[in-house]
């Protein structure tokens, strides 16, 4: 401690000042003398957590824990350093498939993740019609696992199988990589669950045409600074799930002169170029990759209360903290409220589906919200709203993103690193800002808007953490 | 938390000309657009002693621009990283242009907190939330007690000590919140800790007083209330006062936040003598305490009424005396001296009882202790009785009589029912946070109880100064004008309507 004057942080020294939660007239008090008066707008929490609560926050080391958890997340480093098949990258062996979220089973599919893996069975050749693939996934010929499981994250259906190419994303601070496949582009795509030729040719075409030549340009480049696009992607009205136009152009620009410079024929090149250059969302998947390794980064510290992954698989969303291990909290889906394309509406739609609110976990997407004005007339809001939902989650996050700001909020920092605790304690579940899905196998997507996680996992990770053995280190 | 460390690795530089030092920071991955780089670089240049400065990203211009200011930036440093440089005359100016860079990186500049172009953020949810609003020292606290431990430890963490004016906190959560606090150098006042001052500022219920020489160190927020007003009528002010909570003398708790509250008035300037109100502490504990305050450079009188000690009429005296000051006669509004036939004097005849009705607990314990002295131990055998309405028994799930007579004014309708009763004895305690006309509800049904029975007697303690919001000497007058004989000090209240009980005549 400093000299005498800093005895209880300079408290008999100074102006008071002060933080008041709970009876109003004890704030009135303070108000009616001039002193400067913070309220809090406090709710009590649902019954049956103080207990947990008071337990998991009273613990020494707990703020710590929580500090160090979401410091290694934003303080990652992700650079694009390669594009590689599943197979080669991942050990993927046929037969096997990652898919979105939570573990799945067959007979608890919805459509879209039941068209993703038809639609992977038939890109890897094990079978030859749908129904034959449908058939051996109902027996349960195929293995289907997490993409969280492998290091990996997928959007919607979030299918993975081994001839697919993979965005290698290594986190230069902490040493962590990340992995997500390339993005097929809006329409009847495999992640929406459409499997008919065209998506199976196109995805043939990713295979031989668009990866090799990826990654040669991204190996002559060198690692491509995958924050630094974000956070100027940020800036030029991306929130970097939705709306991802900025940061594609970026990226297209950065790697052309080693694109251009490939060992291929030139309409072979000018392939890839239409291909990114016409996919709004052809970030998306690198982005979705970079905050993997963030995430990751911040997992496995004993007794915090951060979420290092919101996943969704199309029936259940499932949150995983960093100190409760590889250990699922899920809820039933829901569906997201937004806008739909043509004739398509709500009943068309599917439960909220794939790996993509991992964006959301580090302080993108519905988080930064308020960085995009020019998308949030899609998800069914006005500008006003969405600086709401940036605000809104200044409450139940740990931190301001120190590289991703806002000009909208004067260049604050987006609220990241989600704390459990705290949306129990407010109720304020994080705005996660979505494509929507349809319901049926094969249909693509119908429209895209904002979901809400269930707040019961939430709850159930509260009285995880609340457990003994996952508790905070002690201070020393 | 808001902001996390910038990783990079600075270097410091002697070799500038004429004495000037460099330094110069590679910060990796830090983006920033470059207006505001420039902005921040402009109001760095503009700080006295720095001679040249610049904050920008590593672009090849940049480097170059950097490299013929004659800065010498680390080989590796690409686009992506942001490189601050600073050349200043002298250490201190160097030291001083870093925090404000530190500040101005962090970036946010005031306009943000409050109004942008949406209007004010919603409010705070969380107390972690508001401390990071505004630069608070203490959260006051008033939440549900099984709330209450997320609440204080996002105070504590945020570097804010804490008032909990709530009671119903486990104890097990009282020691570990001020386990927590001594480790960060700062006080959890409470649980139940009904009053404070801070810098001339009240925390819950406390009087309008004038700032002085005195610290308060009070386990007992009513018997808190009650020194500083009898101070206050003695022309002598307080510099703080800290509450602690009922149970901190308590053997589990040992005085944990006594002894933070000893050492921070002890080294506090404005402070030349601390007083130590407490309703009588655990002995171990005691003894801690006693021993800490004979280790201090500023005197400690101690207020521990029960029988047998001084009460605190007594106390006050005793700290006026160490003090070197006066002890005036303490304020008295006499029913009894007005129009001849005083109604409070006239005594409760033989054989009628003493009935207590107390919204502070303290004061309550010191009647007591009064009427033990004077009556005997047994009071009960005498039919008298004192009850604190604002304990816990009566205050779960209702208001506090302090803020709500509605309990109160029941009892005293009752009491006024029972031919047992001879003398009704009340407290009313004004101040901020307190019934904003206490006697604007009491004195009509005291006047109406008193003129029912001509064998009534009424005495009200009035625990108040002329600056309180309801105004002391007005609540007086409507009490005296209803017939009560009404004191500022609270034993004498107690004396004297003891002394109506055994058939005394007068004054106490």
């Amino acid at each position: 401690m400093g000299g005498t004057g800093q005895r209880l942080g300079g408290l008999l020294n100074r102006e008071p000042r002060v933080v008041a939660a709970g009876v109003g007239v004890l704030a009135d008090a303070l108000v009616q003398q001039a002193v400067p008066v913070e309220g809090v707008d406090w709710r009590p929490p649902p019954p049956g957590t103080e207990a947990a609560l008071a337990a998991v926050l009273g613990r020494p080391g707990q703020a710590a824990a929580d500090a160090l958890a979401v410091g290694r997340m934003l303080t990652a480093r992700p650079e694009l350093v390669d594009v590689r098949p599943a197979g080669e990258v991942l050990g993927l062996e046929p037969g096997t498939f990652l898919h979105a979220g939570p573990p799945l089973e067959w007979e608890r599919a919805s459509g879209p993740m039941r068209g993703a893996l038809i639609g992977a069975m038939l890109l890897e050749g094990l079978v030859a019609t749908p129904e034959e693939a449908a058939g051996a996934l109902a027996r349960g010929a195929a293995t289907l696992d997490p993409c969280h499981h492998h290091g990996t994250v997928g959007p919607m259906a979030g299918v993975v199988s081994p001839s697919m190419w993979m965005l290698v994303v290594r986190d230069a601070e902490h040493g962590g990589t990340a992995y997500c496949s390339l993005n097929e582009g809006l329409g009847k795509v495999l992640r929406y669950g459409a499997y008919g030729p065209e998506v199976i040719e196109r995805l043939r075409w990713m295979g031989a045409g668009l990866g090799p030549l990826l990654r040669e340009a991204v190996r002559r480049h060198g690692p491509v600074d995958l924050l630094s696009i974000m956070a100027q992607a940020l800036q030029m009205g991306d929130e970097l799930h939705n709306r991802n136009r900025a940061a594609t152009a970026l990226l297209v620009r950065e790697l052309a002169a080693d694109l251009a410079a490939a060992d291929a024929p030139r309409d072979r090149v000018a392939e890839v170029f239409r291909f990114a250059g016409g996919n709004d969302h052809f970030f998306l998947n690198a982005g979705m990759a970079a905050a993997k390794a963030a995430a990751d980064a911040a997992r496995g510290v004993p007794g915090s209360g951060l979420v290092v992954a919101m996943a969704r698989n199309g029936t259940d969303f499932g949150i995983q903290l960093s100190g409760t291990g590889d250990r699922w909290f899920t809820g039933p889906a829901g569906v997201p409220d937004g806008l739909y394309l043509g004739a398509y509406g709500p009943d068309d739609a599917n439960p909220d589906i794939g790996d993509s609110a991992i964006t959301e976990t580090a302080g993108m997407g519905g988080f930064a919200l308020a960085a995009a004005p020019a998308i949030v007339r899609f998800v069914g809001g006005e500008v006003p709203d969405a600086v709401a939902a940036t605000q809104r989650m200044y409450e139940i996050t740990l931190a301001e993103h120190p590289a991703l700001q806002i000009p909208l909020l004067s260049f604050r920092g987006t609220p990241a690193g989600i704390d459990a605790t705290r949306v129990v304690r407010t109720g304020i579940l994080p705005v996660i800002d979505t494509g929507i899905a349809g319901r049926e196998a094969g249909t693509g997507q119908v429209g895209a808007g904002l979901v809400e996680p269930p707040a019961e996992v939430f709850t159930a990770a509260l009285l995880a953490l609340a457990e003994d053995g996952s508790r905070p280190e002690p201070p020393r | 938390m808001s902001e996390v460390e910038g990783r990079g690795a600075a270097w410091t530089d002697e070799r500038g000309t004429a004495g000037d030092t460099d330094w110069v920071e590679v910060r990796r991955g830090a983006y920033r657009d470059s207006v505001s780089l420039m902005r921040v670089s402009r109001s760095i240049v503009g700080r006295d002693g720095v001679t040249e400065a610049m904050a920008a990203m590593g672009t090849g211009l940049n480097l170059e621009v950097l490299a013929r200011m004659g800065f010498a930036v680390p080989g590796g440093t690409g686009p992506g990283d942001l490189v601050v440089a600073i050349r200043a005359g002298a250490e201190e100016a160097l030291d001083g242009a870093r925090d404000a860079l530190d500040g101005l990186l962090r970036g946010r500049e005031p306009a943000a907190d409050g109004a942008g172009l949406f209007g004010a953020p919603p409010p705070a949810r969380t107390t972690a939330s508001a401390a990071s609003r505004t630069d608070a020292g203490i959260a006051l606290l008033s939440v549900p007690g099984p709330h209450v431990v997320p609440e204080a430890m996002d105070a504590l963490n945020a570097g804010l000590n804490v008032m909990i004016f709530s009671d119903n906190v486990p104890v097990g959560q009282e020691v570990a919140l001020k386990e927590e606090a001594a480790r960060r150098g700062l006080i959890v006042m409470g649980p139940d800790c009904g009053t404070a001052v801070v810098g001339g500022a009240g925390l819950g219920f406390a009087n309008a007083v004038r700032p002085g020489p005195v610290g308060m160190v009070a386990a007992s927020g009513t018997g808190a209330q009650q020194l500083m007003c009898l101070l206050d009528a003695a022309g002598v002010g307080v510099s703080h006062v800290l509450g602690v909570g009922g149970r901190d003398l308590s053997t589990e708790v040992s005085g944990r936040s006594s002894l933070a509250a000893l050492a921070a008035l002890d080294a506090d300037p404005a402070t030349e003598l601390i007083m130590l109100v407490s309703k009588p502490p655990a002995p171990r504990t005691a003894d801690l305490i006693r021993e800490a305050a004979r280790r201090l450079d500023t005197p400690v009188v101690f207020a521990l009424p029960a029988p047998g000690e001084d009460d605190l009429t007594r106390a006050a005296e005793r700290a006026l005396a160490a003090l070197g000051r006066p002890v005036p006669e303490w304020p008295r509004w006499l029913a009894s001296g007005r129009d001849g036939a005083g109604r409070g004097g006239r005594g409760g005849e033989s054989g009628r009882a003493l009935r207590g009705l107390f919204a502070g607990g303290t004061l309550r314990a010191e009647a007591e202790a009064v009427a033990r002295d004077l009556l005997g131990w047994d009071l009960e055998a005498g039919g008298h009785r004192l009850v604190d309405y604002g304990d816990d028994a009566y205050t779960r799930g209702r208001a506090h009589p302090m803020i709500d007579p509605t309990l109160r004014l029941e009892a005293l309708a009752d009491q006024a029912a029972d031919p047992g009763c001879g003398v009704l004895l009340l407290d009313v305690v004004l101040g901020f946070g307190a019934d904003p006309d206490p006697a604007g509800a009491l004195a009509p049904v005291l006047a109406a109880a008193l003129r029912d029975r001509g064998d009534l007697a009424a005495v009200v303690s009035l625990c108040g100064t002329p600056a309180d919001p309801q105004d002391r000497d007005r609540q007086a007058a409507a009490l005296c004008d209803a017939g009560a004989d009404v004191f500022a000090s609270n034993a004498e209240a107690a004396r004297h309507a003891v002394r109506a009980v055994a058939g005394a005549e007068g004054e106490a």
